[in-house]
């Protein structure tokens, strides 16, 4: 009997964890890059909607990923030959987001497990895809490690522990900044609701960061008609060149 | 206050990107040099991708060297004629040295062998001008003159041309010689090659440092104007916001030079433009040599 209740409970418990869903609100969901573009701050904020009352139990962690658009890349050791740095071996990352930030509610280890971790490829080890390493690298980690290394220096990916706000297992916010040298793209956005490290609802959204305005028009032309973008650029610089110099010619004279 | 640049696409200072351009525009009418050997560098460094670095810099040359052969035109310090033959002679070096750039391209290694080559070519001109420099103002204090022109072999050469501006009767042969030898270096280096013509102009040729500057900043126009084009049709990594920030500043900045390079005298300017070009080669050979803090480097797959 006691056996039999304990089965009922298990099971209604996973069917009410399964219940909880995210209604996910965004402060803005694109990002316009004009001239003048320093970062941006997206406020992300939602509820869990659920039928039935908290379960019992360790609380409801929120993680927060956003990922920037991937791109190919390959990371070089150098090596010194005949007294000279030069790059050797290399390795391919056949897909490195350009940005990764991931936000958590509790430091990372409590807030979900290594197979789940896996299975979503939430963390920023995860989100990178090396399919294979020549025959002559052995230590392949140590190139995924490297871009990661390079990559968090730079700002552009970061963990962020304790910075989603949760409140009563049912409201949760974080801020998201986007620093200035982002890409252009469409960045994902995954919202994870965990219960002791396993994942019990997700949600995914996206955002789009596009150039405006002049920086548009410009890259546009970049890439659309290169010759007339040249030639634009070498007029400008002449006009340039030659407007200073008569600019200079005239405070003399005046 | 921040400025994004659309194709290298990071958010640099304006302020920084202004500094810049004056500090190498006054070089630039300093000396007659593009300054590409110092703005890419210094680019690299403030963040911006060395490709867009490169395309861009020559982008700037192109303003800061018309600027400045304007100043040099109204004091007719400009062989307009040498010019032409030097760029006749460059353009089928440059030709000659995109093909030699893209046969070490598919070797593999490019990026080394260009920084050997800055090493190598700005540690032998650097050093030549600095001795020659120091010598020369040694013998001006002690009061004696140098022969003004040393008769050798190449005064023997045939297709005699008579350039008025530098005050020489030599062969059209030399010229572009020199103009394709800069034409080969700058394609493979992505420089205007001002720091190797203008040497090669006062020593090789025979030409008065004076018309030197002038004549060496108005074939540059050219070289330079045609590596951007080629850029920003092949590797598209021109930055017309970045090119117009270190324009603004380049501009004034070859004015004030050209007003500072009159005032020296031509001994002095040279053994200036020398520790200037040994600098740089210090700093670049300090880095293939010692340890780097990062032993990793990131690369664009393919490139």
């Amino acid at each position: 009997m006691i056996r039999f209740l304990a089965a009922i409970l298990t099971f209604l418990t996973s069917a009410a964890a399964a219940q909880e869903e995210i209604v996910l609100g965004l402060s803005h969901d694109t990002v316009s890059i004009s001239t003048d573009f320093d970062g941006s701050d997206i406020l992300v904020y939602g509820a869990v909607k659920r039928e039935n009352p908290i379960p019992d139990g360790p609380p409801l962690e929120v993680i927060v990923a956003v990922s920037g658009p991937t791109e190919r890349l390959t990371v070089y050791k150098q090596d010194r030959k005949l007294g000279i740095w030069v790059n050797a071996e290399s390795v391919e990352v056949d897909e490195a987001p350009s940005f990764y930030a991931v936000a958590t509610s509790a430091p990372w280890t409590s807030v979900i497990s290594a197979v789940e971790d896996l299975r979503h490829r939430i963390s920023i080890p995860k989100a990178i895809r090396s399919v294979g390493a020549p025959d002559d690298v052995t230590d392949a980690q140590a190139f995924t490690q490297a871009l990661i290394r390079i990559r968090e220096k730079e700002g552009r990916y970061r963990l962020d522990e304790n910075t989603v706000d949760m409140r009563e297992e049912t409201l949760f916010s974080t801020s998201v900044s986007l620093p200035a040298n982002l890409t252009e793209g469409e960045y994902t956005l995954r919202i994870f609701l965990t219960r002791e490290g396993a994942v019990v609802g997700d949600i995914d959204t996206s955002i789009i960061v596009e150039k405006v305005g002049i920086e548009r028009w410009l890259f546009n032309l970049s890439r659309l008609n290169p010759l007339a973008y040249g030639l634009l650029s070498v007029a400008i610089a002449l006009i340039a060149g030659w407007a200073a110099s008569a600019a200079v010619r005239l405070v003399r004279n005046g | 206050m921040q400025i994004y640049l659309p194709i290298a696409e990071v958010s640099v200072s304006l302020i920084l990107l202004l500094g810049l351009g004056t500090l190498v525009g006054i070089l630039s009418g300093m000396f007659g040099v593009g300054g590409g050997f110092l703005i890419t560098p210094l680019l690299f460094f403030m963040g911006i991708p060395p490709a867009v670095a490169v395309a861009t810099g020559a982008n700037q040359i192109v303003a800061s060297s018309v600027s400045g052969v304007m100043a040099h035109l109204k004091r007719r310090t400009v062989d307009l004629k040498m010019g032409t033959v030097l760029l006749i002679g460059g353009l089928f070096g440059s030709a000659i040295g995109v093909y030699i750039f893209n046969f070490l391209k598919t070797q593999g290694q490019v990026d080394l062998l260009v920084k050997i080559c800055y090493v190598v070519f700005l540690g032998i001109i650097g050093g030549l001008m600095f001795l020659e420099s120091v010598r020369s103002i040694m013998k001006s204090r002690a009061g004696k003159r140098g022969k003004r022109h040393v008769h050798v072999w190449v005064h023997g050469l045939p297709f005699k041309m008579r350039f008025r501006a530098s005050g020489l009767y030599i062969s059209a042969i030399p010229p572009l010689l020199v103009g394709a030898a800069v034409g080969i270096l700058a394609a493979i280096m992505g420089v205007g090659g001002g720091f190797i013509m203008v040497p090669a102009m006062i020593y090789l040729l025979g030409m008065p440092t004076k018309v030197v500057i002038g004549t060496s900043l108005f074939q540059i126009i050219f070289v330079t104007a045609f590596t951007t084009l080629l850029h920003a049709i092949s590797t598209q990594t021109v930055d017309i916001i970045l090119a117009l920030a270190l324009i603004l500043g380049g501009v004034v900045g070859a004015q004030i030079g050209s007003v500072i390079g009159a005032r020296l005298k031509a001994e002095q300017l040279r053994i200036l433009l020398a520790s200037l070009v040994l600098a740089v080669c210090f700093k670049l050979a300090l880095d293939l040599f010692l340890t780097p803090d990062e032993l990793y480097i990131l690369a664009e797959f393919g490139s």
